[in-house]
């Protein structure tokens, strides 16, 4: 037993234990129900070795919602210790790791992937393009963030999990506070994601800039893609950062370097520093696609084009570049001096400015307009005003001086929910409506989306408006109890009914898909919101070359002016088409990446050397490999045109 | 002949010879700590502009604007990364 014991969780509870048993039943069910039903060839050749970006986007799309019921089942544990003073629901011990892991889930892999997905699914079909610019990277990609939420996942019944909060300062994350492993799982699965989130960022870049559809100059592609752009460049140069402060870290816990102790000439101020210099910037990485996606849902419901284009594009540019300047924000009180914090608040505020514009644009697209409350447009228009509380509360966190009153209060928890939950949150929800026709043909049943809507709207406000409240009486975050005296005790209630709503609301979306899926008309519907870009230009369910015939684009909405205006989109005859080949290399490859983080979080030398040397093998593998894609023939492209009822010309 | 002779990446490797002299100055004379990082700085920065420039061919290809933009955003970055950080752990630490 000695060899095992390792593996035992450190602060077990009843709760763990089922979780145990109801994972290995679900997984036990998952494994007899796809051999039941045949399909493990289906999930091999369909799925697991597609280096199709639809079904990687799609793919993302479905973790990202797993992941988005695990941490939303952790923010309910909170809220429901919470809701009464003195509660001994959890203890806090419990309490530290459930905000842990909820923070890193909701964060990394839940909203990351999500925005991945949309990316992954509309970007490459916006530009006209037939797949992103390195497929197989792309497939990597997935797999790695895959395998790294599995990772960050299989901590809370192996071994233990991060209990330092989701952004882990040290020395508290070091060995001598957290001596479980829990903080080798922190920094070694989000390694294993952000490196796969750094190759989509170089993919997508590359792509946006290479594989536009002929005539689709920088200044005429869509507001998401764009926004996509500017993101990818946020990520390109703010992960890096992560990654060597997570190796950093990495080395601080296995290999006893110093680099983030007290003692010894370590700097432990330095992680919090190198954190932020990724953390700030990785708000902007969610925050800019969400501002996108918005873009893209208003313009079609209102029936005007986006207001103010040039001005859109360049406060998102600057918002890209802004986002780079701010960092130290995160600590104002850990001990700068106030000229220092006042460098710092100033270059926090002037984000508001390129913010504000584009909160004006969304306006004024919307003025005049003739809007339809689709469900999509619901979650733009609660946006609007909820976000922008969010960024006024923002502009007052962001001065230093009164910071001080703020800082690790429930005012600051409220603040940054405020900002992610209507951006990122209604974002994703809002396009993965828009989107669902076109990715599964059929569209989403209305009703029980605008229910969902409304339990998420209202549920969201009664759980975080409070918090601003009780954060300016003083109440701590990341505090598992407060006594009865410091009258948190009502409006805590509040913000747990809230929290309730808002898990409603999620019950809802599921059974809104479960139910369009057995009711809805499954007719194929190519253009079921009369929308604008090129993404709603080809067939539903969109054929794996995207295209038969590339399009040719002379406007910024080229999907539009061909429906209204008579510009011809696909000129010219089938040509035969040149796509890549699957391949089971990625996943296979992420799976040795899993045994080589899963050795190192248990100081396991012999797996994580043999992981390692899997992880070469398959790069060398790819080196020497000869793969020239393959060809679908004009005869093939004729029958999948025709099955779809013809090319639009 | 002139054609034959790639004169411009003899001149840059010689120059490069030179940075790589120069630089090892700080090794073998004496001199402050200042002085010394000075000139390490310098020549580091200038060999890897030499680099760029003359054997990867930046100016080369026909998008060579991109290149030099992003070659520059990223200093940029760069330098507002570290002497940001500076600024807050060092500069002005008060404790």
């Amino acid at each position: 037993m000695g060899y095992f014991s390792r593996f035992a969780v450190p602060h077990p509870s009843p709760a763990i234990y089922a979780s145990m048993i109801a994972i290995a039943v679900t997984v036990f069910l998952i494994i007899a129900g796809i051999t039941y039903f045949k399909k493990w060839i289906y999930l091999w050749d369909g799925w697991i070795t597609t280096v199709d970006h639809k079904k990687i986007g799609i793919m993302y799309l479905i973790s990202a919602l797993l992941m988005l019921f695990r941490g939303g089942v952790d923010a309910l544990m909170m809220r429901a210790q919470l809701a009464v003073p003195d509660n001994k629901l959890l203890d806090s011990q419990h309490y530290n790791e459930v905000f842990s892991t909820h923070g890193v889930i909701m964060v990394l892999f839940m909203a990351m992937p999500y925005i991945m997905g949309l990316m992954n699914f509309v970007v490459p079909l916006q530009i006209g393009a037939r797949d992103v610019a390195f497929p197989r990277l792309n497939a990597v990609s997935f797999w790695l963030f895959f395998m790294g939420a599995m990772l960050f996942n299989l901590s809370f019944v192996i071994g233990g999990s991060p209990d330092a909060g989701w952004s882990s300062y040290f020395p508290l994350a070091g060995n001598e506070f957290s001596p479980h492993v829990g903080t080798n799982y922190y920094m070694i699965s989000i390694q294993i994601a952000g490196i796969g989130t750094l190759m989509t960022g170089i993919n997508f870049l590359t792509t946006i800039l290479k594989m536009r559809a002929p005539g689709m100059t920088l200044m005429r592609m869509p507001m998401f893609t764009w926004a996509s752009l500017t993101t990818c460049i946020i990520i390109i140069f703010a992960f890096p950062v992560l990654t060597i402060a997570l190796l950093m870290g990495t080395m601080d816990r296995l290999f006893a370097t110093k680099f983030f102790t007290i003692t010894d000439g370590g700097m432990d101020m330095l992680w919090a520093n190198l954190f932020w210099v990724w953390g700030h910037p990785e708000v902007y990485i969610l925050i800019l696609p969400a501002f996108g996606l918005f873009s893209e849902i208003i313009p079609t419901f209102s029936r005007r084009n986006i207001y103010g284009y040039t001005s859109m594009v360049a406060s998102m540019v600057l918002i890209s570049f802004y986002s780079f300047l701010v960092w130290t924000h995160h600590f104002f009180t850990m001990g700068q001096t106030a000229y220092v914090n006042s460098i710092f608040s100033i270059t926090t505020m002037i984000i508001a400015i390129p913010t504000g514009i584009k909160i004006f644009n969304w306006l004024f697209t919307m003025w005049r307009g003739r809007i339809r409350f689709t469900v999509p447009m619901l979650y733009c228009l609660a946006f609007i005003p909820l976000f922008t509380i969010g960024g006024v509360t923002g502009v007052m966190l962001a001065m230093s001086a009164a910071d001080y009153q703020y800082h690790n209060t429930m005012f600051l928890v409220a603040h940054f929910h405020n900002v992610i939950i209507p951006g990122v949150v209604f974002a994703v929800l809002g396009a993965s409506t828009y989107y669902w026709p076109k990715m599964f043909g059929f569209v989403l049943n209305e009703k029980i989306g605008k229910l969902a809507f409304w339990f998420l709207v209202i549920g969201f406000c009664l759980a975080f408006f409070p918090m601003y409240i009780t954060g300016l009486d003083g109440q701590a975050r990341r505090m598992y109890t407060y006594s009865e005296d410091t009258g948190f005790g009502p409006w805590n209630m509040v913000a747990t009914i809230g929290a309730v709503c808002m898990a409603i609301s999620f019950v809802l979306i599921v059974y809104m898909i479960y139910y369009s899926i057995r009711n809805a008309k499954k007719e194929a519907v190519s253009d079921p919101w009369d929308a604008r870009n090129l993404e709603w230009a080809t067939h539903t369910p969109v054929p794996e070359y995207n295209f038969a015939i590339i399009p040719q684009v002379n406007s910024r909405e080229a999907f539009w002016d061909a429906k209204y205006k008579g510009h011809p989109l696909f000129k010219g005859d089938y040509e035969k088409i040149h796509m890549p080949n699957n391949s089971g290399v990625p996943f296979l490859m992420s799976l040795f990446f899993f045994a080589l983080g899963f050795g190192l979080v248990f100081s396991m030398w012999y797996l994580a050397i043999c992981g390692l040397i899997g992880v070469f093998i398959c790069m060398a593998h790819r080196s020497f490999e000869q793969d020239h894609g393959r060809y679908i023939s004009v005869e093939e492209i004729k029958e999948t045109e025709a099955k779809y009822g013809g090319t639009h010309k | 002949m002139k054609e034959l002779f790639p004169a411009k990446q003899v001149g840059g490797f010689v120059f490069s010879l030179i940075l790589t002299g120069v630089a090892l100055l700080v090794y073998y004379f004496n001199m402050s700590r200042a002085v010394g990082l000075t000139i390490l700085t310098l020549t580091a920065f200038i060999q890897a502009a030499v680099q760029l420039v003359v054997f990867m061919h930046a100016r080369e290809i026909e998008d060579s604007k991109s290149v030099f933009t992003t070659i520059y955003y990223a200093i940029i970055i760069a330098l507002v990364t570290i002497f940001g950080t500076l600024l807050c752990m060092i500069w002005g630490w008060n404790y």
